[in-house]
């Protein structure tokens, strides 16, 4: 596991069940520490515990890259989770509610994608799947420049 | 692989044990704490059920207050502790679920119906309280005056 001194960047590898609770761990902490609210914080690392949890089912194990982002002003953290999967055939039945290929609810990738702000997924049969999601700060106006 | 990480941070480790069902009459009493793995509610779930089949409690009441994070991992054993207690003919109450908990949840998608809910354990086993004489008690369970 790298991470850098800011408490916030860092990769996790996410291999156990163990390591997702390190992944929950350290997004909780990472949002905590950027300055985001109790609520904005649970739903943040609730995201990141579904997408680990589908890295390591589906994809049989991955990577978590998790940075602090900035734009114009606002400030953000951004997860990235990369897996070399069988990647995944048909993303809209994936991303429907309701829609396993496991054993789960079905809720994993739909109901990640409705707590954070930004959600982008790009999986490629036999290479892979990588999902990245990031998260504003409230509070601040996200796109104006100014304060 | 990763078991033999140090803990990284300043915070308790995952509680990778077994969590304690205690028993209170013919209520069973479960206090989840911190960050559970995967494999730990799973096994919960098994103990549950296990308890509820031998000792004969009426009642399940998990307390949820000390819990961060419900994902559909969780959220889904609970349902399912709720459905098997059912059929054991027990009741299970998840009390005092944390107001952030339940605003994910929701934005999650997952509503869990059917679930009994309190604010408190207090609460919990009043509600089982009130709920547990689902059959006519037999014989003299309340004297009138003589």
């Amino acid at each position: 596991m790298k991470r850098t001194a800011d408490g916030i960047s860092a990769s996790l590898p996410i291999h156990s069940d163990l390591d997702l609770v390190w992944v929950r761990q350290h997004v909780r902490q990472a949002a905590a520490q950027l300055g985001f609210g109790l609520v904005e914080q649970t739903k943040l690392v609730t995201a990141a515990s579904e997408l680990a949890r589908n890295t390591l089912v589906h994809g049989g194990g991955g990577l978590l890259e998790c940075a602090p982002v900035s734009r114009g002003g606002a400030r953000g953290l951004r997860l990235t989770f990369g897996d070399e999967g069988p990647g995944i055939t048909d993303l809209d039945q994936a991303l429907r509610d309701g829609y396993t290929s496991g054993e789960g609810l079905g809720m994993g990738l739909g109901g990640a994608r409705r707590l954070v702000h930004e959600f982008a997924i790009d999986s490629r049969p036999g290479t892979g799947t990588t999902v990245t999601v990031t998260s504003w700060m409230p509070g601040a106006p996200r796109p104006r420049e100014e304060r | 692989m990763s078991g033999a990480f140090p803990a990284p941070y300043g915070g308790p480790p995952p509680y990778a044990g077994d969590v304690p069902v205690l028993r209170l009459g013919d209520v069973l009493l479960v206090s989840l704490q911190g960050d559970l793995h995967d494999g730990t509610a799973e096994r919960l779930q098994q103990d549950i059920s296990a308890t509820v089949a031998h000792s004969g409690a009426t009642g399940v009441i998990i307390d949820l207050s000390g819990v961060e994070i419900v994902d559909s991992f969780l959220g889904r054993v609970l349902g399912d502790i709720a459905a098997q207690t059912s059929l054991l003919a027990a009741g299970t109450v998840v009390a005092g679920m944390r107001p952030a908990v339940a605003i994910t949840l929701v934005e999650l998608g997952l509503t869990l119906p059917g679930l009994r809910t309190a604010l408190s354990t207090e609460d919990a086993l009043r509600l089982l309280d009130g709920s547990a004489p689902s059959l006519p008690r037999r014989g003299p369970a309340r004297r009138e005056g003589p």
